[in-house]
């Protein structure tokens, strides 16, 4: 159990959609391989099936008939949570109020007959890889938000599970706290090594903690691929407004050249299209002197964030444009400027979305 | 006029009634029960007469068996009412909770028509096996009158808490590997631990002093209730009576706040 544990299991999801009694459908029939180890994000708006995933895989709930849940091969569809060796951390955390930290930790290795001197030393191990040495022996109530965070994943990776399942475990947490446990989640998941899928609706959580993400949308996924491919290749509008941010533009393309209301940007594209819609980073337009840019449009308002300044632009595109530039930038609102944006940075979408 | 007079003026009808109903009855009682010939002595008399002795276990039996039995009832009954919806769901609950509307004669008769001498148990066992079960007008008869009486009332209480159950933690147990008997006792039962204490309270206090089933269905149920009426109605013997009384509140509030302070961790830990 023990050599498997470093890894977790493979797990794949075979044609899994899930109708309610009441008839809604909470989730499309969905395939998605998930590789020994790899940390996969589900990324999507509250209602878009993420968590009805999640509880399928764990055994929460049962996939409408013909999907099928498979643990490195096995067939695991009938077998239910408590034998499916899964470690799960709730948004609400549920821990044991009636019992210690300790307790609540140990619980798992209470449950499989594990020697208490065994159980003891695992807790111990957990304690210090989860950083609340000293709490051991406190009451639930007498934790923080944090601290109850950390407890609820050393309890659940305690057991040595082969998959972590995680849902939405920060989103309870003020935004200070959800930053630094981020961090230290992501050295811990990736010390743990464990296959883990992990639910949030936040996208900076899912890049920096996904090997894969996929993104979901009213039931179905709408892309599944690495942090960088969602936000570089973004194929749909859903995918590239809900990940970072995004300038949508339509335009029409003539010669190699996005025809806008502020000027004729080039674009790696050889077709003329009348009617196209295209994604550019705020943070890949670059702000130069209106003589020398493809474009240009007047600053309609600009909002300093510290590390940068968002300037929104008129003029330039059939909407207003955001652009990121840096906060050295000396520039103030009325002025016209130029844009200078790399053909590579311009996305072009799928005009239904 | 002031506001703090003011207040103090919207305070005294509550002080008055306070005094006239329950101060002033709760101190003549008290002066009551000690003057009889023993004097104070008479206070101990619940505990050194063997016959007040017997009444007083027999009546803290009673009600601690009823409060008991109604929980384990109360319990997997709240738990699956709530948990489920079926077809005639409310007219269940309506009916479990229907006895909050009858008083206790009203009870008693009906332990009557169920088990006495005409009743249905009698009737049905009469016919298969040629002997008239009759249990009404003994302490069985009295048990089952005080747990129909208390089980609406503790059924409530409960049916609150499963409601107000994180669900979370009872799948949290599961993914650990809790079988359905670990998860409901180490998630459910010590979860519903404060609502036990607050409704077995209320069936404990209401089978240790209920008079009215008892009354109706015999005067010779060894229970205290019943003891204080003969000792004061046949036996006029009105300071014993009032000591028995006495003895008799002291010792519900005191086993009562024997349990609240032993589920006081438990009660702690879910708050």
């Amino acid at each position: 159990m023990s050599a498997q544990a470093g890894h977790g299991a493979a797990v794949r999801i075979d044609a899994c959609g899930k109708t309610f009694a009441d008839g809604t459908r909470a989730l499309e029939p969905a395939t998605l391989d998930i590789a020994r180890g790899e940390t996969l994000v589900l990324l999507g708006p509250s209602g878009c099936g993420k968590t009805t995933m999640l509880r399928i895989i764990a055994g929460l709930e049962l996939p409408d008939a013909g999907g099928r849940v498979l643990f490195d091969g096995k067939d695991m569809t009938p077998v239910p949570i408590e034998r499916r060796n899964v470690g799960m951390v709730f948004q609400s955390y549920a821990l044991f109020p009636n019992m210690t930290v300790s307790d609540n930790i140990g619980y798992g290795l209470k449950i499989r007959g594990v020697p208490s001197k065994e159980r003891a030393e695992r807790v111990a191990e957990l304690v210090a890889l989860t950083n609340i040495s000293g709490l051991e022996n406190r009451r639930i109530n007498q934790l923080s938000g944090g601290q109850r965070q950390r407890v609820a994943l050393a309890r659940a990776v305690a057991i040595r599970p082969g998959i972590l399942l995680l849902d939405e475990p920060l989103t309870a947490l003020d935004a200070a706290l959800r930053d630094r446990l981020r961090g230290e989640l992501n050295r811990l998941l990736r010390a743990l090594g464990i296959t883990t899928i992990y639910v949030t609706h936040d996208q900076s959580e899912a890049m920096e903690l996904g090997d894969r993400v996929v993104v979901m949308q009213k039931g179905a996924i709408a892309q599944i691929g690495t942090p960088r491919e969602i936000y570089f290749t973004p194929r749909s509008r859903f995918v590239a407004e809900f990940i970072g941010a995004a300038n949508i533009v339509e335009a029409t393309i003539e010669d190699r050249h996005l025809v806008l209301p502020g000027g004729r940007q080039p674009i790696h594209c050889d077709v003329d299209m009348p009617a196209v819609v295209a994604m550019i980073r705020p943070e890949t337009i670059r702000v130069t002197s209106t003589g020398s840019a493809s474009l240009s449009g007047t600053i309609d308002s600009i909002s300093f964030i510290g590390d940068r300044q968002r300037l929104v632009v008129s003029g330039a595109s059939n909407r207003l444009l955001t652009v990121d530039a840096p906060n050295t930038l000396r520039t103030r609102p009325g002025e016209r400027i130029g844009l200078s944006i790399s053909p590579d940075a311009v996305r072009l979408l799928p005009p239904e979305s | 006029m002031s506001h703090r007079s003011f207040v103090w003026l919207c305070l005294l009808p509550l002080a008055v009634v306070t005094a006239a109903f329950f101060l002033l009855p709760m101190a003549r009682l008290v002066v009551t029960g000690a003057g009889g010939p023993q004097g104070l002595a008479g206070y101990l008399a619940i505990l050194t007469e063997p016959r007040y002795r017997a009444t007083l276990i027999n009546t803290v039996l009673l009600a601690a068996a009823t409060t008991i039995v109604t929980l384990i009832v109360a319990t997997i009954a709240g738990m699956f009412l709530q948990r489920h919806r079926f077809p005639g769901r409310a007219v269940l609950i309506a009916m479990l909770t229907f006895p909050l509307a009858f008083p206790g004669v009203v009870v008693g008769f009906m332990i009557i028509l169920l088990a006495g001498r005409q009743g249905l148990i009698g009737d049905f066992s009469n016919r298969l096996f040629g002997e008239k079960l009759v249990f009404a007008y003994s302490i069985y008869g009295l048990f089952l009158g005080y747990l129909y009486f208390s089980i609406p009332r503790v059924i409530l209480t409960i049916m609150a808490a499963v409601q107000k159950l994180d669900a979370g933690l009872e799948e949290a147990a599961r993914s650990l590997g809790a079988g359905p008997w670990a998860v409901q006792r180490d998630v459910v039962l010590p979860a519903l631990a404060p609502a036990f204490v607050a409704s077995g309270a209320i069936a404990f206090a209401t089978a240790m002093g209920a008079f009215g089933t008892a009354f109706t269905l015999a005067t010779n149920i060894d229970v205290l209730p019943m003891l204080i009426y003969t000792e004061f109605t046949l036996a006029a013997n009105l300071s014993t009576s009032a000591a028995l009384s006495v003895g008799l509140g002291i010792i519900t509030w005191f086993i009562l706040a024997l349990a609240r302070s032993f589920s006081g961790s438990a009660v702690a830990a879910a708050g």
